[in-house]
């Protein structure tokens, strides 16, 4: 039977703050097991805690970025759960009246759009973390990221492949880290996703009983489970059998999704709201502020490449998910003022270092200022194209000033007409073959030529020129 | 009105092992409790705004400013076992 995907993602985000969401303890990463905590964040019997308030202020630049509606009146609730991660054995969340709600974000999947809605967002506290103790074969509790504040996003089931999930998620990372509240780092934990899926038969509006695999942190290891999870619920349903309902867990290294042990899952939170901590209340003008300080969106950022820049519309997409790279990419432009070849360079050999060193574009070795010293070489003719590439290579090993590679390698373009027009003599009395079959109309044969001159000149030839003096003495 | 099967729930929540008589004696203690608190269901609260705080307060907010965390000595000397830096536990994992 053909089935439709229906998924739908809770995605967490750590906010960026200095201090946890209800003590002052810092949320910096690593540091030595329990020596970021304190009563509050062990949940110590009696310990009183206290809302940061830049918790609530990230919390509605991400609804406002994204959309939402911002609640005038808030508050946060106990969710009950047992687990040894939670001192408390309750996180805080937010139940009935979230910070944001009705909101949604644009995604691209190849050439089609469509909009993903986003159910909520709201503000809870991030647990800590279990670690295996290898010595005693029991467990060791880390709680210095017990009470780190994260936003949790919960789309609509809005998404139809794996390929627009892993977009959803590319496009709210892009957001968050433009708006600055997240530095979104999956590999540290502090963007995760958990993917609900069920199939339905094509044409059906019933929602299929769906799963839900938690903890995703990679982009990678979404459309990996998602696909894992596809195939398994075609196989039970095509064969007959039911799909229950119940919680997973993706092991990225055997590829395999997996069910949790039902006992873990006897989940029944109880909510209630949270008696230490008083309603949030905020006001038109608080929201405002808010909304007057956002920076320009990726949305916005994409209009303005593809219709005053002139880009092709998948190009602005991919640049404009990173707020890095598009930092880079207007960096660049302002300097060399050549918008076009900072994106051809983007696009092609800056998104393939980044890919071959396994780095975030945070990473690359060189800045914006280097790339556009590159692109100025070639358009004042110093450099041919075929040269700029090694000096790129060059300089994503180094991240050396290109000028100064060019000087120290003698990678000057010769574009002296005299100099080159002994090159093609030379080559062209060698090559009469070549000559006989240019003028018997084969074409090939100049692209040949130019080739030897260019060997020749090892690559340092004025391209035009070159072109030029051969087809002066073949068409004579 | 709490019954046997209440108590069994939410000792299986709290992952408790209750024995057939702790069963018997928290399932009369949970029925004095929730009676005890259900006298507030008298209240006439026909004119009273709904709310779940007792306070009219709201917005006690923390300014985001980095404090000193706690000495971890003195943190681990509550947990019955620790190894010196972290709480431990029978194995959870595997
Ligand atoms: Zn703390």
């Amino acid at each position: 039977m053909e089935y439709e995907v229906v998924i739908g993602l809770e995605v967490h985000a750590e906010l960026s703050t200095k201090t946890k969401i209800y003590c002052g303890c810092s949320t910096e990463f690593g540091g030595d097991p329990n020596t970021h905590c304190c009563p509050v964040c062990t949940g110590m019997p009696g310990a009183l805690p206290v809302l940061n308030e830049k918790v609530v202020e990230y919390a509605v630049r991400a609804g406002l970025a994204t959309n939402c509606e911002i609640a005038r009146e808030s508050k946060q609730d106990r969710k009950n759960y047992y687990y040894p991660d939670t001192p408390r054995a309750y996180q805080i969340s937010q139940y009935d009246l979230p910070l944001c709600a009705h909101g949604h974000v644009e995604i691209a999947v190849g050439n089609t759009e469509k909009e993903v809605g986003i159910t909520r967002i709201h503000i809870e506290d991030d647990a800590g973390k279990l670690v295996h103790d290898g010595y005693t074969g029991g467990t060791l509790v880390d709680f210095n990221r017990a009470g780190v504040p994260l936003i949790e996003i919960v789309s609509e089931p809005d998404m139809r492949s794996a390929e627009e999930a892993v977009a959803y998620v590319e496009k709210l990372k892009g957001i968050l880290e433009y708006i600055g509240v997240s530095d979104c780092k999956m590999q540290e934990g502090s963007l995760r996703a958990d993917v609900n899926l069920s199939l339905r038969p094509v044409g059906s509006e019933k929602f299929g009983t769906r799963t839900e695999t938690k903890n995703l942190n990679s982009f990678r290891a979404i459309a990996r489970a998602i696909e894992f999870e596809i195939a398994r619920q075609k196989e039970i349903l095509d064969a007959g059998g039911i799909v229950y309902q119940e919680t997973r867990r993706w092991d990225d290294e055997t590829g395999e999704g997996y069910a949790t042990r039902n006992k873990e899952e006897a989940h029944d939170y109880r909510y209630f709201p949270e008696p230490d901590l008083m309603p949030i209340r905020l006001s038109e003008e608080y929201i405002q502020d808010i909304k007057n300080s956002l920076p320009e969106l990726p949305e916005s950022r994409k209009n303005r490449y593809v219709n005053e820049i002139g880009l092709p519309e998948y190009d602005a997409d991919i640049i404009t998910s990173s707020k890095y790279l598009s930092d880079f990419f207007e960096a660049a432009t302002d300097i060399c003022k050549n918008a076009k070849a900072v994106s051809n360079w983007i696009m092609t050999d800056i998104i393939r270092i980044a890919k071959e060193k396994g780095i975030e574009y945070n990473e690359l070795p060189f800045s914006a200022e280097n790339l556009s010293r590159l692109i100025m070489l070639i358009d004042k003719g110093i450099i041919s194209s075929a040269i700029a590439k090694k000096v790129f290579n060059e300089m994503a090993e180094s991240g050396e000033n290109p000028e100064i590679i060019v000087k120290e390698k003698g990678l000057i373009q010769i574009s002296d007409e005299g100099a080159i027009k002994e090159v093609v003599d030379k080559i062209i009395a060698a090559n009469p073959q070549s000559v006989a079959d240019y003028k018997a109309g084969k074409d090939r044969a100049l692209g040949f030529l130019v080739g030897q001159c260019m060997k020749e000149m090892k690559g340092k030839g004025n391209p035009q020129i070159l072109n030029k003096l051969i087809l002066e003495y073949l068409n004579n | 009105m709490i019954t046997r099967e209440d108590i069994k729930h939410i000792a299986d929540l709290s992952m408790l092992n209750l024995s057939e008589d702790e069963i018997v004696k928290y399932t009369e203690n949970m029925k004095e409790i929730v009676s005890f608190a259900n006298t507030i269901n008298e209240v006439d609260t026909k004119n009273a705004t709904e709310s779940a705080f007792a306070l009219d307060t709201y917005n006690v907010f923390r300014k985001d400013e980095v404090k000193e965390s706690f000495n971890r000595e003195i943190l681990l000397s509550n947990a019955p076992s620790t190894n010196g830096e972290a709480f431990s536990l029978p194995g959870m994992m595997n």
